[in-house]
């Protein structure tokens, strides 16, 4: 089969044109580095069949970071015979796309240049002649805006016109210098008045309002995130549960009979003689609830919020405001972009440390996300048992974490051998997204979680209950209990929920709801979910992006954060 | 260099990967480019080269040699 591979620098929209070829969704935002992994889909033209590949975006043909490596090599793996490479390039950024351009067309592939985001130009002053570009390069060139999806049309039924190339091989120099004429030639700029858009963009890239620009956003950001998830939950998800489901239940434990094998692995303990959703621990009853009514809501919430902030492009913004932080931690800048995906789920998080260039920092990066940064599910746990007591605690809990952040994350930026290089990265310009292109990523995103958390949560249950049924807890709880008892405070069966914890976490969280704990007890036990080792799936993210031995380290210095935070908490504050 | 002055690079004094990585992004010797901003204590620098804004560690800043124009 033919391939079609989709090239180009970072945040050029691959991903877009990507999505309208094949049909196949995938993520894509306003910031360089969205795509690290390979996606690939299907294109029929005629009775052609093509083999689409989204690769992750860079600059020239000589890779820089872990990312940009996956592309070439997989570019080069190839015979230049079997390949169609449709280069997409940034309209409104001509002269640093053509470098590329004109690698690739050296190189000698079969190259169609994809002209993108034509509908940026005008409001940019800018003016292309596509005829003209198109005699000056030797291959065909097609404007898009891919976004809309005008354009990607007639991108396809050009693509047979792309024939392979040979054209001389230049120095550097003599490319920028070619590429300068090129660009002299075929754009013309308007000059036009700052516009409120590009004051803000200045604006934000400046110390003071950048920093004014960011606490404002990021406080912003957070409140709507809770009054959308609070929203959601008292005037949707409850009801629901209170008025629907509720009476179905109590109508199949009444024929359950009430107690038994059966009624405590579906609906579980009564409490005061009915069911509560927060304490029953059933597989028809908590376990819905905790994924339905307490994390999705949240879910819903969070990614509403971070979607916005990706697609506006303010996230590389804040990568430059908080490079200095970073650079104490071994990382740089651009490491908040792992950090902020982190909070939603730790798997894309680590995922993403692939952005950075060096090992450590990917090192760095993924250790100090498996520990101090909570997911939402977790969060929204928290939230919803500590939040009830007060929002004080929750603040605390957070205050917590960022402390263990900053002294765990300079004791291995000390510690670790080697350097971690510095901050290079290209600030997009700020975009409004259409909200259908919104929409459907956040869509995509709920249904990922949806598919992939609830069946885990709701096994998850199962075997908690059969597990507490035949009494297999008894053996892992009596070895811990020194630990948890001991030195955390906690009672003993809190192990239980510490060990869950490796499954999924808001599994946890819902079985120390029955434990009736206090609130220091709750607050450390809150503190150290996060703590203490990720979930499963984490783990298996870890173990493919750090390896074996980078694995038994991370896990290394998780139990000794757990046990030492832990301890520190419980006898060191008076609450 | 100050806030929205002007400079041509006349030299980038790097390793060839940093160097082959900043010349990829349009930075090399000869070109126009225009400083926006900086952070302080040893924060990043913004610059704008043709039509995009980079931002670029402390260190690697002090590597590009420019000549105020």
């Amino acid at each position: 089969m033919k391939k079609i591979f989709l090239l180009g620098n970072p945040n050029v929209g691959k991903s877009v044109v990507f999505s309208r070829l094949t049909g196949v969704r995938v993520i894509a935002s306003n910031y360089p580095g969205t795509t690290i992994e390979v996606d690939k889909g299907y294109l029929k033209v005629a009775t052609d069949q093509f083999e689409v590949v989204d690769l992750p975006g860079t600059y020239s043909l000589e890779p820089t970071s872990k990312a940009e490596e996956v592309a070439v090599r997989l570019l080069k793996e190839n015979s230049k015979e079997d390949i169609t490479v449709i280069n997409i390039v940034d309209a409104t950024n001509l002269e640093r796309n053509l470098y590329l351009t004109l690698q690739l067309i050296e190189e000698g592939y079969s190259v169609i240049v994809c002209l993108n985001m034509c509908d940026d130009t005008k409001h940019r002053g800018i003016n292309i002649d596509v005829d003209k570009l198109e005699k000056l390069l030797t291959v065909p060139v097609i404007s898009t805006c891919a976004v809309t999806g005008v354009g990607i049309k007639f991108l396809i039924q050009r693509l047979k016109e792309a024939k392979l190339n040979a054209r001389k091989e230049l120095s550097h120099q003599q490319r920028w210098q070619e590429i300068g004429e090129i660009v002299e030639s075929v754009q013309q700029l308007t000059h036009r008045h700052h516009n409120l858009r590009e004051i803000l963009e200045d604006a934000s890239i400046r110390p003071f309002t950048g920093m004014l620009i960011s606490v404002l956003v990021i406080f912003t950001s957070f409140k709507v995130v809770r009054f959308i998830g609070e929203w959601l939950i008292t005037n949707i998800c409850d009801p629901f549960f209170l008025n629907y489901y509720q009476p179905v239940l109590e109508k199949l434990s009444l024929s359950l009979g009430r107690e038994g094998f059966w009624h405590h692995l579906l609906i579980g303990d009564l409490i005061n003689g009915g069911i509560d959703f927060k304490q029953s621990l059933g597989v028809l009853t908590t376990a819905p609830y905790i994924e339905f009514a307490m994390v999705l809501p949240y879910i819903v919430s969070f990614y509403f919020i971070l979607s916005i902030l990706e697609d506006v492009g303010f996230i590389p913004r804040l990568a430059m405001l908080l490079d200095n932080l970073l650079h104490r931690l071994g990382l740089h800048g651009f490491a908040i972009i792992p950090v902020l995906l982190g909070f939603g789920c730790n798997v894309p998080g680590i995922l993403s440390t692939r952005i950075l260039e060096s090992k450590r920092e990917r090192f760095i990066a993924s250790t100090l996300i498996s520990i101090g940064i909570p997911c939402v599910p977790l969060q929204a746990m928290i939230f919803g048992i500590l939040g009830k007591i007060s929002g004080f605690y929750v603040a605390g809990v957070y205050l917590v974490l960022f402390s263990i952040w900053l002294v765990l994350g300079s004791i291995l930026n000390r510690t670790l051998k080697g350097y971690s290089p510095e901050f290079l990265v290209e600030i997009p310009p700020y975009r409004l997204p259409p909200l259908s292109v919104l929409f459907h990523k956040l869509f995509f995103r709920i249904k990922a979680f949806i598919f992939e958390a609830a069946p885990v949560v709701l096994l998850g249950v199962l075997l908690v209950n059969l597990f507490l049924t035949f009494g297999l807890f008894n053996l892992i709880t009596n070895i811990f209990s020194p630990i948890v008892k001991g030195l955390f405070g906690l009672p003993k069966e809190a192990v239980v929920a510490l060990a869950i914890g490796f499954f999924r976490k808001e599994v946890a969280v819902g079985l120390l709801m029955p434990l009736g704990l206090n609130v220091k007890q709750l607050f450390i036990a809150s503190v150290l979910l996060a703590v203490s080792f990720p979930c499963i799936a984490t783990f298996v993210v870890l173990l493919r992006e750090l390896g074996l031995r980078g694995v038994i380290k991370a896990t290394a210095i998780m139990a000794a954060t757990a046990i030492i935070v832990g301890t520190i908490l419980n006898f060191g504050i008076r609450y | 260099m100050k806030e929205d002055q002007k400079g041509v690079v006349c030299e980038v004094s790097a390793g060839s990967s940093l160097k082959n990585r900043l010349l990829s992004m349009g930075i090399y010797p000869g070109r126009e480019i225009t400083k926006l901003s900086h952070f302080a204590l040893r924060g990043p620098v913004a610059i704008r080269v043709g039509r995009s804004v980079l931002a670029i560690g402390h260190g690697m800043a002090g590597k590009i040699t420019l000549e105020v124009v």
